[in-house]
């Protein structure tokens, strides 16, 4: 098993296979997703490659695929998951047979499809003349009782309207069948979108004149249109009119609007049997689109039962040929030849799968799976599982670490969450979030199965263990900063007493507790800050200041100092042992005579001064000097010592340094820290100029030499490495590092202060939050006050969850993430790596599922 | 069977709200029952004392209406508590159900 702190050893291999067994190895091998595959052909086009055949044969299917799914999820069948395992992928020739099998289907469907589109047609027709005869039936019926008046009135607006339709009377004799229907006008009879009506109604107003009589009529049922399957309401309606150019113009006008004209015969007898042979068709037509709709399900759920196993066979064998065109052909044909990054410690299990490939194919040659020197970086590959991964994907999100560096992941599992409560600290909110992080891991296996889509949904998902644990420092740092909702909890009773005097207490707004007395218990509250300091008003914010920005500072340096150690580590393993030497070793002395001291002294000054027992309030000069009164400015006393300035005293019955010989030894410190700059900066180049003037003494150039005989195969030599860079290059490249070390050192330092400046805010933010709004509703008299409490409550509880858990839990999160990526990771970390992608069917199947929805 | 007055976000979101307001407001009716210091500047007290026995007599009224209202509120938010997880549970039934 690998850890955690470096990345796998990774082996580049060349893998020769036999054609024949070359499928199943590689099915075998990304089934168990340890072998990154390399292009060996990079400069062919994708369309000249040996298996595009075969890669263009599996786009054909998934396309087939991809249909039936659209009109398996049009019928609502639900498509079963593959219960279990995935099925492997098929042997080449299977591929045929699913072939044949999706060809199969889809022409079925296809069939079934138009006959049912064609069905559908003829049926709305059907139905559409069906209710043409119905309503017409209405019109006429009405038309015959009152036929006189009707026409009458008709004729009469004609003539008024137009003489030159005098003609109309005469065309009556238009039809045959003119003797029965004596005064009825020729007419259409149609069916519209029921929306249109209106624009038709007064196009045909307007194209004729007002000669037409309109009649329409609703059909109350929805039709379905076959070709988009809509839900459609239509009308019926029926044209009356005179003459031939009238007719013409109301059927340009027709097709004009889309509406379906219909032959209605005139005779009531006519109109009767015709609607006969609609309804006995109608119901024909009934039986035989139920037997198609029939026959289409039976299809589809025989499809849906394994579309899913199809669409997982079929993208397996397209991976699978897709890998087999980055192989290089060997010359003979016989064999392909494939180089891949496999890590060192699967060697064994990757001959295994090969073995197993070779037998399911039947072949007798068996692959030889060969080590391969090379000087070309090897990717990274971390193993991880679903604890770690979420840590390792905030590190990869700044970059991928270079092979085999340290990886910062295990230790940011810790500081990361820490460093985040450390600015978060409240204990109301902490749990807050630990809860939600814990529903979410409880419910891990249902919430994964769920698959949401939503994005942010899936950001919380995958840091859950991170929210958890974030939560859950939280709560402890809620504990130390005895920060509940801002308010605090007396556990093991408060250190602080009252003693002044009843007639004091009546006359002063304002007292103080003085630390050097019995107001004092001399004996710190055991855990946390005391929870009075809720209370002090005046100086609660002063005092909570200089104690985050003291533990800032301490956290941070102690942060910056872990960092720089894990470079060691990096220098040994990469054996620059002149790094050590001339960086690791003055880097880490630079921070400690400089920052480390600095945290000395606020330890000091913790420790030196305060009350003694039994002496309260004493003039003495050594009770004095070790009380409250003396205590030095941490940060004036480290400022003097950058500038090699001494203050006077002001305070004369102090000492004037904290310990006997402190300037001296600051002063030695500071020297100390100046001459670690220049050697910084000067060591690496000059040691490396060194080594160069020996090399060209003694005339040979070793490191050339191993390259060309170590690389084989035609891999290609980097070109990287300092030794043949130009001396001044290395000398930009030393300068600029060490610039950033020791400017960043300073400005590193400060910029954990951002710790304090949020648990600031946070607690701010939270104690207003509280006095703005719970406060009004808890001091509400009288009974009604707890409705009111109930509602401001609600309020309060929105404002805390959106404000001070969401947006300050991100804002805290942000600089967590910038304190790891900038203070704590450029200490040691390169980043400099690539991914280790392997080919694994697992990776390729998720990705096409996501791409899908 | 009562109707469903409100969707499954709204159901859930109540439910959530009525069990924080339940426990938070239950024991902090408790603190100010057993007369907690850090909540004495959420009393509804008098301006101006100048008579100390009166000004304890003011606090501690306050420190007890304060813990009836408080548990009034958390009782408020039992009955939510009651009402939104039932509609939770008809939301969810009806889901299941489609």
């Amino acid at each position: 098993m690998g850890s955690l702190f470096r990345s796998e050893e990774m082996t580049l291999c060349q893998l020769f296979l036999q054609s024949e067994a070359a499928y199943a190895c590689v099915s075998e091998l990304g089934e168990l997703g340890l072998v990154q595959f390399r292009d060996l052909n990079p400069d062919v086009n994708a369309f000249q490659r040996k298996f595009v055949n075969e890669v263009r044969r599996c786009d054909e299917m998934e396309r087939k695929l991809r249909y039936l799914e659209k009109e398996i999820r049009k019928d609502g069948i639900p498509m079963l998951e593959i219960p279990g395992e995935c099925p492997e992928a098929p042997q080449p020739r299977e591929m045929i047979d699913l072939e044949a099998t999706f060809e199969k289907l889809e022409n079925e469907l296809r069939e079934v499809n138009q006959n049912a589109e064609a069905l559908k047609r003829n049926y709305l027709e059907l139905t559409e003349l069906k209710h043409i005869l119905r309503k017409t039936q209405v019109f006429f019926d009405e038309h015959e009782g009152g036929a006189n008046i009707t026409t009458e009135s008709m004729t009469r607006a004609l003539i008024s309207d137009d003489p030159n339709n005098h003609m109309g009377q005469v065309q009556l004799g238009y039809r045959d069948k003119q003797e029965s229907l004596e005064f009825l006008p020729c007419f259409v009879a149609g069916v519209i979108l029921r929306e249109r009506i209106p624009a038709f109604e007064r196009m045909l107003w307007r194209a004729c004149r007002g000669n037409v009589f309109l009649r329409q009529a609703e059909i109350d049922t929805p039709l379905e249109d076959p070709s988009s399957s809509d839900q459609v309401y239509k009308s019926v309606f029926i044209i009356f009119f005179q003459g031939d150019q009238l007719k013409t113009r109301v059927k340009k006008i027709c097709e004009g609007f889309r509406a379906t004209l219909y032959p209605c015969p005139e005779a009531p007898a006519d109109r009767r049997e015709m609607a006969m042979g609609v309804m006995t068709r109608i119901e024909d037509l009934n039986t035989v689109l139920g037997q198609t709709q029939d026959h289409r399900h039976r299809v589809l759920v025989a499809a849906a039962k394994n579309i899913r196993n199809w669409f997982v066979k079929v993208r397996k064998i397209k991976a699978i040929y897709h890998t087999l065109n980055l192989f290089n052909l060997d010359v003979t044909q016989k064999c392909l030849i494939a180089e891949c990054w496999v890590p060192a410690l699967d060697m064994e299990t990757i001959q295994l799968a090969l073995r197993r490939g070779t037998e399911r194919s039947g072949s007798s040659v068996p692959p030889i799976l060969n080590r391969m020197e090379t000087l070309e970086d090897p990717p990274t590959y971390n193993r991880n599982n679903k604890f770690t991964i979420a840590f390792q994907n905030l590190i990869y999100a700044y970059g991928v670490a270079t092979y085999r560096e340290v990886n910062p992941a295990p230790y940011t599992i810790i500081t990361f969450p820490f460093l985040f409560a450390v600015m978060f600290g409240d204990l109301g909110h902490g749990a807050l979030m630990a809860i939600f992080g814990f529903w979410m891991c409880y419910k891990e296996k249902p919430l994964q199965a769920k698959k949401i889509d939503s994005e942010i949904w899936n950001i919380f998902f995958g840091g859950r263990y991170i929210i958890l644990l974030m939560g859950l420092f939280s709560m402890y740092t809620g504990l130390i900063y005895n920060d509940i909702f801002s308010k605090s909890l007396n556990i093991f009773g408060s250190s602080w007493r009252n003693n002044y005097n009843i007639s004091t207490l009546e006359t002063n707004k304002l007292l103080q507790l003085n630390p050097d007395s019995w107001d004092y218990l001399q004996a710190p509250y055991p855990f946390g800050i005391d929870p009075v300091w809720q209370l002090a008003e005046a100086n609660k914010i002063i005092f909570m200041n200089a104690y985050k920005m003291k533990i800032s500072i301490i956290i941070g340096v102690f942060h910056m100092l872990f960092g720089v150690c894990m470079s060691l580590w990096n220098h040994l393993y990469f054996k620059r042992r002149i790094s050590i030497y001339v960086e690791f070793i003055p880097q880490i002395i630079f921070l400690t005579v400089l920052f480390f001291y600095m945290v000395l002294l606020m330890f000091m000054k913790w420790t030196f001064y305060g009350a003694t027992i039994d002496h309260f309030g004493s003039q003495e000069p050594d009770i004095v000097k070790s009380s409250g009164f003396c205590a030095p400015s941490i940060l004036i006393t480290f400022i003097n010592m950058m500038l090699f300035k001494t203050d006077e005293n002001p305070r004369t019955q102090c000492d004037p340094t904290m310990y006997p010989g402190q300037i001296g030894l600051q002063k030695f410190f500071v020297l100390v820290a100046l001459v670690c700059v220049p050697v910084m900066l000067f060591g690496k180049p000059y040691f490396i100029m060194q080594e160069r003037k020996k090399r060209a003494l003694q005339g040979l150039q070793p490191l050339a030499e191993n390259a060309e005989n170590g690389t084989a195969g035609g891999a290609p030599v980097p070109t990287s490495h300092h030794q043949d860079e130009e001396i001044s290059e290395v000398f930009i490249h030393q300068a600029i590092h060490t610039i950033e070390y020791v400017l960043g050192s300073i400005s590193h330092t400060a910029s954990y202060l951002r710790l304090w400046a949020l648990s600031l805010a946070h607690a701010q933010l939270a104690e207003v939050a509280w006095n703005m709004l719970l406060r009004k509703g808890l001091k509400s008299a009288g009974y009604e006050g707890g409705v009111f409490l109930y509602v401001v409550f609600a309020g309060w509880a929105a404002i805390s969850v959106s404000i001070l858990v969401l947006m300050e839990g991100l804002s805290a999160f942000l600089h967590t993430l910038r304190l790891h990526w900038v203070e704590f990771q450029s200490k040691f970390y390169a980043g400099e790596g690539y991914l280790f992608q392997p080919f694994s069917f697992e990776v390729i199947l998720d990705s096409a599922g996501q791409a899908e929805e | 069977m009562v109707c469903k007055l409100c969707g499954p976000k709204l159901s859930l979101c109540g439910l959530v709200l009525s069990v924080w307001g339940v426990i938070q407001l239950t024991l902090m009716g408790v603190f100010y029952h057993i007369r907690a210091v850090a909540l004495l500047e959420d009393l509804p007290l008098e301006e101006g004392h100048h008579d100390i026995d009166h000004f304890i007599a003011n606090v501690e009224y306050g420190y007890t209406t304060n813990a009836q209202n408080c548990w009034i509120a958390a009782l408020l938010y039992l009955v939510t508590l009651v009402v939104s997880g039932h509609q939770f549970w008809m939301n969810n039934r009806s889901s299941v159900s489609m």
